[in-house]
């Protein structure tokens, strides 16, 4: 896929990195359109999270570089939701104090903070209390909670590793329709890290299928499905293509 | 009201079985009292005013260590753990010093702060300290990784972090460290009423009345000192449901 500069939101090359002399990424490059959900999906232990770790510079790389319009992550705002929102929440503050607290931390003005997070409140539909406490929430609650916080930002990249996988199927169902909307609205780039084939499909712009270690790219898949994907999307013949190519490529990935 | 009727009921059983003891004989009535010679003569040592300032004395005193043992052992352990190689370094020391009975450290106490009430705090809080130390630094050490990811990625500096995340991660663990820590002291605090030149408190009470074969009062002043250490015990539950609402949830 070429992409113009102006275009590309994300650019990664030659990315290095290796776990006690294993190597899982070596030379690795990627370029993300501006506004793209991509997805990244692949066999366990093949570094999906790894990867999104070193973008969000959570992770030190061995080598290469990860650039946002030619800046360094640390140069950027970033959202980051964890797959665990029961230990990446902060227990010891209210839910509107989680949301509360990145935009602190960048300095806005109270009168700011309180107008997003209403903003964040009516975009996504909230209907429970944000002034209880995280452990007072049902799972989809919180990782709502955790979503908001991420947005809270108003990131140029958002990172969802894995977000929906400690919620049961009805919740993942609502929350995932949820996401898809507010992303789009927003134009958020975003990169999913999944382990759910449908969810990578139905969620994304760009599928990246990654091969076992050292990790390459399988398949570069683009979904061109129309938005917004309802949970009927998930019976369009163009779905039901699109599922069979990329599992019949995984299964190729696997075995290789 | 239901949650205390257990407890009465035990207390009840309790007193019957001494009762019992008495009018079985199972011992001199002089080194055993009935329970009612007991309370009749811990009830006369309150009243006169002086085993309530024996109490206090010892109160104030296990009080003077904890807060000094917290003062040192909260901001050193928390310090320590957020440097977990430095902590792994003096680990052995800290432990070393906290498996030592804190009791045969009192000759060296002494030589330290002299015969007054010196070193019946310093002996107390030296042992508390390390407790409390050694409670807040795993505190911190065990912070879950991915909270202080979380709090890096949302812009927190180091500093920023060890506020807004170690020392809340910690809390659960400094508050047990803090329960252990005031039991201990006042462990320490009676038996060096005993030992060490005293001429108040519970510990020198209870000697005395041992000596002087009020074997009654001798009795009463046990159970205030075991009323004490429950209580303390108790106080510091309720603060930790209180502070540490999410522990555990």
């Amino acid at each position: 896929m070429s992409l113009t500069p102006r275009e590309t939101a994300i650019t990664i090359r030659g990315l290095r990195k290796a776990f006690g002399g294993q190597p899982v990424y070596s030379g690795f490059d990627l370029d993300v359109r501006r506004g793209d959900i991509l997805a990244i999906f692949g066999p366990n232990g093949c570094g999906k999270s790894t990867l999104i770790n070193m973008a969000a510079g959570l992770l030190p790389r061995d080598g290469g570089e990860i650039l946002y319009d030619g800046r360094e992550v640390s140069e950027i705002r970033v959202g980051y939701v964890f797959q665990n929102y029961r230990e990446a929440l902060f227990p010891w503050r209210r839910a509107a104090e989680n949301i509360r607290y990145p935009m602190r931390r960048m300095g806005l003005p109270a009168a700011q903070v309180e107008q997003r997070l209403q903003g964040l409140a009516e975009r996504f539909r909230v209907r429970f209390d944000l002034n209880r406490y995280p452990y007072e929430l049902s799972g989809g609650q919180q990782q709502l909670v955790s979503i908001m916080r991420a947005l809270a930002v108003e990131p140029e990249v958002l990172f969802l590793d894995e977000p929906f996988s400690a919620l049961d199927f009805e919740t993942t169902l609502s929350l995932r329709d949820l996401l898809q909307r507010v992303l789009k609205e927003l134009g958020i780039t975003t990169i999913l890290v999944s382990h759910d084939l449908e969810e990578s499909i139905i969620l994304a712009d760009r599928l990246l299928m990654l091969t076992r270690r050292p990790t390459t790219v399988a398949d570069d898949v683009p979904i061109d499905l129309p938005w917004p994907r309802q949970a009927e999307a998930l019976a369009s013949p163009g779905f039901v293509a699109l599922k069979a190519r990329c599992l019949d490529v995984f299964q190729k990935a696997v075995a290789a | 009201m239901r949650a205390l009727t257990g407890p009465a009921l035990g207390a009840l059983g309790f007193v019957l079985l001494w009762q019992l003891a008495v009018l079985l004989r199972v011992a001199d009535p002089i080194l055993l009292p009935p329970p009612a010679e007991a309370f009749a003569e811990t009830w006369r040592g309150f009243a006169d005013g002086t085993l309530a300032h024996d109490t206090w004395r010892t109160v104030q005193r296990t009080g003077l260590a904890f807060l000094i043992a917290s003062a040192i052992g909260v901001p050193l352990g928390v310090a320590l753990g957020a440097q977990e190689k430095l902590y792994r370094g003096v680990e052995f020391v800290v432990d070393f010093f906290r498996s030592t009975p804190a009791s045969a450290l009192f000759p060296l106490f002494l030589i330290l702060f002299g015969p007054g009430e010196g070193t019946k705090v310093a002996v107390a809080a030296f042992g508390a300290a390390l407790v409390i130390l050694f409670n807040a630094a795993y505190g911190v050490i065990n912070a879950r990784r991915t909270r202080v990811l979380a709090a890096r990625i949302m812009g927190a500096s180091g500093p920023r972090i060890l506020v807004d995340v170690l020392i809340w991660e910690a809390l659960p663990q400094i508050l047990v460290g803090m329960r252990s820590g005031i039991s201990l002291a006042l462990v320490i605090v009676v038996v060096a009423e005993m030992f060490i030149g005293s001429t108040d408190g519970l510990g020198h009470r209870v000697i005395n009345a041992q000596m002087l074969f009020e074997s009654g009062l001798m009795y009463g002043v046990i159970f205030v000192a075991g009323a004490l250490g429950y209580a303390l015990n108790l106080l510091f539950i309720l603060l930790e449901k209180r502070f540490v609402h999410w522990s555990g949830r």
